[in-house]
This record gives structure tokens, sequence and C-alpha cells, in this order.
């Protein structure tokens, strides 16, 4: 095992993560639960490869991953705000929802319960071990760009205070439903390139190919204390492990389920305050009256 | 019910008519059953210190959110500056220069001072990147013009009280405001800051602004305002000049209330001789408790009821009285002192343990805990003594129907289903299902707080006769009410808290309102017996 | 006697008046729910070239029409019933548990182990009984780690069971792949002891359907349920906590043991779950069998509106949509079962806080 091909590989792994937790910092940072980054990233993988499919272009591919992810984050985003329903009910099923619509609609475009037929990706060339793919060139960037949103604009600074103290934005005429609106659309576009990069990667869409990935992003969002930049060494502290455990695969070490478990188990020591708190944003899924 | 000079209404106009910067007629507004304004009005001239005075619940509060466009008037008619802007939004009213300072800051605590202030309106480089520098640039500038210096680096979780207030004002001047409301603003002040807030409000209106204060602190009010309007159950019910009235009056105007219950009436004495028992009833020995950020809520209160004794506690809320019950009953822990039921030492019990101890406890705000909205009145009548209505954990279903069916018989609880939920019952009879629950089982020592507040008067009347009657069979009994009659009526002995402590402790029979009267707002200090 | 008397006439009443509210309230959003559902279906339908009542037909008759289909019915919602009264047992204290899946596999594993290591002589009812216990002790060991975590540093117990879902599973899988399976597969060994009869051998109808005697103990946990929260003391706790915290805390209650109890008992009532599988179906513990049971009890107990007989109906309801999946098979695809899914849940979870506004408002107004 070198060095250079681990950390390649490590970073192919984390960049749906990246993606995902990046739009789950911006959403919770908001107020808004985000159980919801693994539906975001199914429906977003398979609208990609529905768009490659039909128009042979990888980049109408993204587009329409991207409107996958948004429609399912408006629907997230109307339940919630709007109609003020339970966050992590409607979280859970719009992961149920994402998982049954992609099926349906392999079952409809493709006539397959389980695959959908290959597509056209980026890159290509084994040698540039995936960096010649423009997606993981944006899956690297998007975590410094969120926290450059988040601190250093005005839409974020609006975001940090609607999701800690709602009613002092309120009070100065900042609309905290539109800034949550707009906070959920881009967690859901974000998610969604989580997923279309993992479909492209791969060639296809797979049914639930997702594979828990954005739980995962969950659990970097919270060990990394809702900052883009923490939630985003946790994704490739998450990568590593599970390069790690690839990469020994053979060897039996460690029992790869064990390895699995790392990324949750340290989520529920960040959350029990083992090693620090991790205090989420104070008005997180909090009904508002 | 109204006195003074001006009455609703009308106004007393000097030579030259100014434009008031503020009129408010006639106001209207209701919250499902409550009525928080009826007919409410205010006049606030420009560039003067107006003070609106009133007990909690008076309705100040919901008048100025009217003004400041946080909701709308029911029915009624705002002008500011001569313009009508009945009905205005908060962007609407914060563009006229009109700024509301709450009570509870409206400062995000995980965001800094300049972030906190240009919330909203962010001054920005190249359209997207907010610019921090002009931001801070901007707060240094607005700190030295008004004298109010704070960092804008710092968190507004670092600040002291003192500070943060000062942030909010900030917040408010920054957005041009020339109108300032600010809501119980020396509530959580030391005396020093509140010297300081002086200063800073006295700066502003010789700079030409206008200043609303809602309080009911009558000492500070008399200290700086130059007009008082006095406001009592949703209603205004004085205007007057200052310097021509005098704090008694104030506090006679905000805190009498037409009642069954005649001034003069006493409890007969009970005819136990003082200290028979030194071991039994309630006694709290130098009790402290810490409120938020330091400050200490109660600051070393005494006393003792003793058996067939109500000792009362009259004051204006918001001294710490809610605080004191609640450490009392087990809801909130005890920074230092020692409580004791019947010689026996509570002060580390949990809350069963104490109603094991002979404890009863009414409380303040029976909507959160009072009753369980969503329980029947048959299951809020059981609450708290489960225990006794159960055999092997299980429930004994008749006895509860049996219990609920008496309560309801001898409290006259309407209407007279015990399988309505708790929140379909008016504000009245709910009390008397909690007063019911309460007074219903054993205990030695009861706590009574705000017995009677939002009850109908002839409920009222029955509460009273309740506790009489508790007293007659040997309860000891602490009263904390803010309606001074009540508490004069029902108690032997009766104590004022200001600020924490017991200001003053006298057999009820010696007091008065007028004695009591300048305890409560602070202008006589004594040490409590 | 007191200062204030009834007045002429009124007695005091056990009426039932409040029923109708509750009713209301209670079954409208699941109602709502079904509508929603009903128009989603037709629309999915007629995107396949369908007519709607024919394949509605179709459903019926292939889940409550004839006894294969509903013995299916009644396997998978005796599943969902447990999974179901878990999550609602804890949503009475104001808890939400999503660990349903690792609890049921938990409870589960300790079935067929438990059932791997009694002889196989073992009397039934012994057997069955030792069965359950393990089983409800293995789901309730998994329930109280977030009960513990939640008591003792505030963890929201939400991510703590999603988190917990997959360690619990990972775990299982380990122990099975490492070292317990049969060769060539992912499952168990079979057991000796603790076999349920099916109902195929009580009535030949049924032959074929996986429909077993564990839906006499989900029924059976159901009334313990309903028994618990509404006739015991603490059950009257708990719900006080799940209500109103606060005034249960004024009333002497002890919020933390009451979260203690609730999400650790619902861990052992999903545990319970998984002997549907283990003792009365396959006879094995097979790795991914509580697959998605977890959030379909959350859909139950929501649409069930957290009560253990609403949840039942529920249990039922989302079992006939699973199987009606299959037998339309031939004209639309299951998959579209599962969108339906996800679009009750939402509709449900949208309609629960509307309908309660539109309702308390329109009462208000007709009192005034």
């Amino acid at each position: 095992m070198n060095p250079i091909s681990f950390v390649t590989q490590m970073i192919r792994i984390a960049i749906p993560y990246l993606f995902a937790a990046s739009g789950g910092v911006v959403a919770e940072r908001a107020g808004i639960v985000s159980l919801t980054l693994e539906g975001f990233m199914l429906s977003g993988a398979f609208a990609a490869v529905l768009g490659t499919n039909y128009s042979g272009s990888p980049w109408i591919g993204v587009l329409s991953g991207v409107l996958g992810g948004l429609i399912f984050a408006l629907i997230h985003a109307v339940a919630t705000i709007r109609y003020r329903a339970d966050q992590v009910v409607v979280g859970v099923a719009i992961n149920l929802l994402a998982i049954g619509v992609t099926r349906f609609f392999l079952k409809l475009f493709f006539a397959s319960s389980s695959n959908s037929p290959r597509v056209a990706g980026f890159g290509g060339n084994i040698t540039m071990a995936g960096f010649d793919n423009p997606l993981l060139w944006l899956g690297i960037i998007v975590a410094p760009v969120m926290a450059f949103v988040i601190y250093k604009t005005p839409f974020g600074l609006r975001v940090r205070a609607v999701g800690e103290h709602p009613d002092a934005a309120e009070s100065v005429g900042v609309s905290v439903k539109r800034v949550r609106y707009a906070a959920v659309a881009l967690s859901g576009m974000l998610a969604a390139l989580g997923g279309v990069y993992l479909a492209l990667d791969q060639h296809q869409f797979t049914d639930q190919m997702t594979a828990g990935r954005g739980f995962i992003a969950i659990s970097a969002v919270i060990f990394g204390r809702w900052d883009p930049i923490r939630a985003a060494l946790a994704c490739l502290l998450f990568a590593a492990a599970e390069t790690l455990q690839i990469q020994l695969q053979g060897s039996h070490a460690i029992p790869s389920q064990f390895i699995e478990m790392i990324p949750y188990a340290l989520t529920i020591i960040a959350l029990a305050g083992v090693v620090g708190r991790a205090v989420p944003p104070a008005a997180l899924g909090r009904v508002e009256d | 019910m109204i006195s003074g000079p001006a009455s609703t209404g009308e106004v007393a106009r000097g030579p030259t008519a100014r434009v008031p910067a503020i009129r408010m007629e006639r106001i209207e507004k209701s919250f499902g059953a409550i009525r928080a304004n009826r007919g409410a009005s205010v006049e606030v001239m420009p560039g003067e210190i107006h003070a609106l005075v009133g007990e909690n619940g008076a309705g100040k509060s919901t008048l100025m959110r009217i003004l400041g466009g946080l909701m709308k008037p029911d029915s009624g008619h705002v002008e500011v500056n001569g313009r009508d802007v009945t009905g205005w939004s908060t962007n609407d009213a914060i563009a006229a220069g009109i700024g509301i300072v709450h009570q509870h800051f409206m400062l995000v605590p995980t965001l800094s001072v300049a972030e906190n202030l240009v919330l909203g309106c962010e001054p920005k480089t190249r359209g997207i990147v907010l610019d921090y520098k002009h931001a801070a640039d901007d707060v240094r500038k607005l700190s030295t013009e008004t004298g109010l210096v704070i960092d804008p680096e710092r968190l507004i979780s670092d600040l002291s009280v003192g500070e943060a207030q000062r942030v909010e004002i900030l917040k408010v001047l920054f957005r041009g405001a020339r109108i300032l409301v600010l809501d119980e603003p020396t509530a959580v002040l030391s005396p020093p800051e509140v010297r300081e807030l002086w200063t800073v409000l006295r700066r502003l209106r010789d700079k030409g602004d206008t200043i609303v204060l809602i309080t009911h602190r009558l000492d500070e009010v008399v200290e700086i305002s130059n007009t008082i309007t006095v406001m009592r159950a949703g209603e205004t019910v004085a205007r007057v000049k200052t310097s021509e009235t005098t704090p008694a009056e104030i506090a006679r105007l905000m805190v009498g209330r037409e009642v069954s219950l005649s001034a003069g009436k006493r409890v007969q004495p009970s005819g136990r001789p003082a200290g028979a028992q030194p071991n039994q009833g309630l006694e709290a020995r130098n009790i402290i408790v810490m409120g938020s950020r330091g400050i200490r809520v109660v600051d070393g209160v005494s006393f003792n009821v003793r058996p067939g004794e109500i000792l009362g506690i009259a004051g204006v809320e918001g001294n710490g009285q809610t605080e004191l019950i609640e450490a009392l009953a087990g809801l909130r822990p005890v920074f230092a002192g020692e409580i004791l039921i019947d010689g026996t030492d509570i002060t580390r019990r949990s809350v069963a343990r104490r109603h094991d101890a002979g404890l009863s406890h009414i409380p303040e705000d029976r909507h959160r805990r009072g009753l369980i909205l969503e329980y029947t009145i048959a299951n809020n009548l059981i609450l708290g003594v489960q225990k006794y209505f159960s055999r092997n954990g299980v429930i004994d279903r008749d006895r509860v129907k049996e219990n609920a069916i008496r309560a309801i018989t001898s409290f006259d609880i309407r209407p007279p289903n015990a399988l309505l939920p708790g929140r379909a019952l008016s504000g009245g009879n709910q009390q008397k299902v909690v007063v019911a629950r309460e007074m219903g089982r054993g205990f030695s020592v009861l706590l009574a707080s705000q017995p009677t507040r939002g009850v109908d008067v002839g409920a009222i009347e029955f509460i009273h006769q309740q506790l009489l009657n508790a007293r007659t069979q040997g309860k000891a009994i602490l009263l904390v009410s803010a309606e001074l009659n009540e508490a004069l009526a029902l108690s032997d002995r009766v104590a004022v808290m200001y600020r924490g402590k017991f200001a003053v402790v006298m057999p009820s029979a010696e007091a008065s309102e007028e004695v009591l009267g300048e305890y409560m707002i602070g202008t006589k200090k004594g040490t409590a017996a | 006697m007191s200062a204030s008397s009834l007045a002429e006439g009124t007695k005091p009443t056990f009426a039932a008046a409040p029923w109708r509210e509750r009713a209301e309230e209670a079954l409208i959003p699941p109602l709502v729910a079904l509508l929603v559902a009903l128009i989603c279906g037709d629309l999915l339908i007629l995107s396949y070239g369908q007519s709607p009542a024919a394949v509605y037909r179709m459903l019926l008759e292939g889940t409550w029409g004839n006894a294969y289909g509903f013995g299916q019915v009644l396997y998978k919602a005796t599943t969902l019933a447990f999974t179901g009264l878990a999550v609602s047992f804890g949503l009475r204290a104001g808890l939400f548990n999503i660990g349903g899946e690792s609890q049921l596999a938990a409870g589960g594993f300790a079935a067929a182990l438990t059932g791997l290591v009694l002889p196989a002589a073992t009397p039934l009812i012994f057997a069955l009984l030792i069965c359950m216990i393990a089983a409800g002790l293995a789901g309730g060991v998994v329930g109280a780690v977030p009960a513990y975590l939640k008591t003792r540093f505030g963890a929201h117990e939400v991510i703590v069971t999603i988190m917990l879902n997959f360690i619990v599973l990972a775990l299982l899988n380990w122990f099975i792949a490492g070292h317990l399976h049969v060769p060539e597969t992912l499952h168990t060994p079979e057991i000796h002891a603790g076999v349920l009869p099916r109902l195929a051998d009580i009535d030949s109808r049924f032959h074929g359907s996986a429909a077993n005697l564990a839906l006499i103990v989900a029924v059976l946990v159901a009334v313990a349920v309903w028994f618990y929260l509404f006739r015991t003391r603490g059950g009257y706790d708990l719900r006080a906590v799940g209500l109103q915290p606060q005034a249960a805390e004024y009333g002497g209650i002890s919020v933390g043991r009451v979260w203690m109890r609730a999400l650790t008992f619902s861990g052992v009532i999903a545990g319970m779950g998984g002997i549907n599988y283990v003792l009365g179906y396959k006879h094995y513990y097979e790795d991914g069998f509580a697959s998605g049971a977890g959030f379909l009890g959350i859909a139950v107990a929501l649409v069930g509106r957290n009560h253990p007989f609403g949840v039942i109906i529920a249990a039922f309801f989302f079992a006939t949509l699973s199987q009606g999946g299959l037998a339309i098979h031939a004209f639309v695809p299951k998959q579209m079962m599962d969108v339906l899914q996800g679009v009750v849940i939402i509709a449900v979870a949208t309609a629960v806080p509307e309908v309660r506004r539109i309702l308390r408002s329109a009462r208000k107004r007709s009192d005034a």
C-alpha cells in the first residue's frame, strides 16, 4: 500500500461525504434537521443517470441530478417550514420516498429492479486516479466555499442567526422562513451533487446505491460541530478509515465491520460530550409558532 | 377608577401645540380569550422621557409591540409624528425611526456585537462578501457618538447584562431610531448599571430623541421621567407629569383593584400563642437562589410560617417571589440556605419527597405547571398524589372517579364533566381544579402563589375561604400575591419582597397600602423582621 | 358545607362528550393521508397505462381476498405491530426511538441463539417464554444505551439511535459472517426449541403463508402496552412527561427515570418482535431480516396516532400495502408501494399539526 494511492482513494471516497456534509451544515445551522441527506443523495444519483442517459452528456446529468435533489429538498422544506410537520418524521419519510421514487422510475424508465444501463461519466483515465473528474475538484473545494458562505457573507450571517435565535432575526426584519427555505434548497442541491458524483463515477445507478452515506455525512456534521471545515475533516477521517479497511481487505487484522462502525461510534461519543461537547444550533428542530 | 389630571383620550396641550411623537388611541387587542388592551391609549411628546407604568399583565408590552409593528391592533388608531401608521409592519416601524429594546434581549448569543448590529442590513463589498471591517468601524463610530462604549468584536455570550443591553440600544440607534421604547430595562441591572443607563438616556433625550420607558419600578420612574402614563388591566388609567405626582399615588393607581373584598377586612387572630411550636410549620433560613448571569434573584431570605398562620408576600412581580417559591417547592435548586418543614430539613429533597413531608403547592403558572392540559379533570386531580390512587401500580379508577366527583361538587367546577380535558375549562375553573387538588390532600404547609390570578370574582371568594379554613385547621400557609388587597386581607403577617430581599415584615393589622407601597417601590428600605 | 354549592340541576358527570373532539383530531390526519395516498396511487397507476379501479380491486383480492394473501398480510403486520408499538411507546414519553431495526435484529438474534441452546425436547411454552425474554432483553439492552446517554448527558436520542442502528447491525453481521453462519448462507443454524406453529398448521387455507402465532403475542403486547399506558400509575407518569414535562416535574415525577424506562422498554418491545421471523417463520436468524422495519415502525406509530390499537390498525394498513404490491406486480411494479409509503408518512406528518390548528381555531370561533 503506497501512501499516494491511499490518499487518492481516500479523497475519492470522501467526495460524496464532503458534498452532503457541506449541505447538511448549512441546513442544520439554519435550524432544520437534516436526516434527509441520504434521500437527497439518492435522488441526485438517479436523476443524474436519467439525464445523462437521455442526453448523452454527463454535464446534463449534473444539472438534472441537482434538480432532483432540489425537488426533494423543496418537499422537505414545505412540509417542515410551511406546515410545521415534525422534522425528524419528515426526514425519515423523505429518505423512504427517495428510495421508493427512484425504484419506481428505475422500473418505469429502465425496466429493471436493480440497476440502470451504463452511462457516460467524467474522466476515466486510470493514470489520473480520478483527478480528471471535474466533480472531484468541485467536491474538494465545496467545504471551503461553504465555510466562506457561512462566515463571510450576509446570507451566512442570517443562516447562523436564524438557527440560534430566530426571534432576534425576525425582530430586525430578516424572514426566518425565507432563509430556511434557501438553506434547505442549498443542502438538497449539494447533497445531490454527492449522489451525482457517486453515480457517474460508477457509470450507473443501482438500487439504494448510497448505502448509508448520507448518515455518515450527518455524523460528520455532528462530529465536526456544525462547522464546514471541521465537518470536512471528519469526512476525510471517515473516508480514511474506509480506505484502510478496503486496502487491508485480505489481512483480517481488524474485521471490516468494526471499521464500518467508526464514524457512528465517534458521533455518539461526540454527543455524549466525552471529548468536548457537540452543541447543536440552539433552534435546531424546534417548531416555530 | 380614573384619577389624576388627565383621563383617557384627553391630553393637556401646552400653549404651543406640538405634534406628538407617538399617539395611540382606543387600542383593542385580544389573544384568544385574553383582552390584553381594552381601549388603551398613550401620548408621548417628542424629546421627553415618558414612563409607561403598570403591573404585569397591564398591557404595556402589548401596546408597545403594536407600536413597533410586531402585531396589529384589533381596533384603534396609531399615529407617529402625526402620520397614521395603524397596522404597520416591523420594517415600516424601523424605517420610520422606532426602535424597541426588548426586555428579553433579541441578541444572537453566538455572534459578535458587530454581527448582531448589522444583521438584516449588512454592509457588503463586491456584492456578496460581508464587510466586517466596515461594520466594526460603524459600531465604533456610533459607540463614540452615543457614549455607549462596547467592543464590536466581542461575543454576546461573553457580555455582562449591562453590556448586552448597551448593544440592544446600539442596535436600534444603528438603524436610525429617534423614538426608543425600552421594555423593563432595569429588570436585570444592578444599581450602578442603572445609573449608567440613565446617563445614556438623558444624553439621547438631550440630543432630541424620544424615549418611552416601560417599567414597574417606580423609584426609577420618578428619577428619570418627565411624564407618566399608568395602565391597569389593559386600560389607561392616568397620564400625569412626573413633577406633579408622588410615588405613593402612582403605586395606588397601579396596584389597587376593585374587588368584593373590602379593604379593611382583616383576619381574626387565630388565638394561638406565638412561638408555641417553635419547630413546626415552614422555616426558611438565609435562602439564596441564583438566576441567570450570576445575579442573586433571592438574596438571603429568612422567615418562618407557623401552623395556623398565613404569611403573605406582597410586592410587584419580578422581585424574586417566583424563584423563592420554586426553590421552596423543589423546582429550583437553592444555592445556599436551608428549608425546614416541621423541623425536618428538606433543602435537598426531591419534589415527591417534599410532598411526603407535608408540602402542597398552588403554582403561579397553572398552564405550564399546575395542570396537564390534555389530561382529564379527573386525572389532573390526582397529579402529584397518584400513588394514593393506585394499588400495586394499577390506578384505582373508582377512587379517581369518587375523588373527581367530590372535588367538582365542593369546588363547583364547571362544566361539571370529569372527563373534559384541562384545556377546555376557563382559567377560573382550572385554578379551582388545582386548588381542589392541592388542598384536598394531607398537608401541613401550603405554598400559594398568585392563587386567584385570572379567576372570576365568585371563585376568588371561594378560594380565599378555603385558605382561611386551612388556616383555622392549623396549616401553615405562605401566600404570594401581586394584589396588595388580597395579601392584606388574608395574611396574619405580611412581608414585602424587593429585589430579592424581604424589605419588611409586619403584622398585617399594622400594614396598609400606603405603608407597604413605599417598600414595594423601593423608596423605603428597611430590614426584614 | 362550603361557600358555594352547585347550581340547581347540575351534577358531576362522566359524560363522553370530549370523545368527538379527540376522535376528530386523532382520525382526520390518517384519513387525509389515505386520501392523498389514493390520489398518488391513481397517478402512478395511470402513468403505467392501467386503470386504478382494476388495480385496487386486484390489490384487495390479493391481500384480503384470499387466505394466502391475508396470511402474508398478517405476518408482515405482526412485525410492524411490534416496531410500531415500540416507537409509539417512546413517543408517548416524548422520545423518538429510531433504533427499531437494530433492536428488532438484536432480539431476533437472541431468540435464535436461545432456540439453538435449548434442548429440542423443551416444552413449547417454556421455550417460547425463555426465547421471548431473551429477545426482549437484547432489545432492551440496545434501547438502554440511548436512554442512558439522554438521561445522563442530554444526548439527543434521534441521532444516537440512528448511529446505534449501524453499529449494532454491523456487530451482528460480524457475529454471523465470522462465526455462526451456516456455510453458503448468512443465517444461523435452525433452532431446536421454541418453534412457533404457523397459522397454516391450524387452518390449511393459510398454506404457504408465513403467518404464525407470533401475531397473538403481538396482540397481547398491544393490550399490555395499552394497559400500562392508560391504567397504571407508571403509564400516567410516562404520558405526563410526554405531554408537559414541567407539570410532571411539578407533580413530583422523576423525568429522567421515566425517560430511562420509556426508551429501554421501547427497545424491549421492538426486540420481542424478532420472534416473528425467527421463531415463527424461518426458524433461524438471518442477516438483514429486520431491514426497513424500524423506519416503517415510525410510519405505523404516526398513522396509528401513538395509540396501541391504532398502531395495530396502521400495521395492517402498511402490511396490506406491502403485500398488495406483490399482488399487483403484473400490472404495476411493486415499487409503487414504496413511493406510497413515503407519501403517506409525509401526508400524515403534515396533516397532524395543520388539522389540529384548523380544528382548534374553528372551535374557538364557535365558542366565542
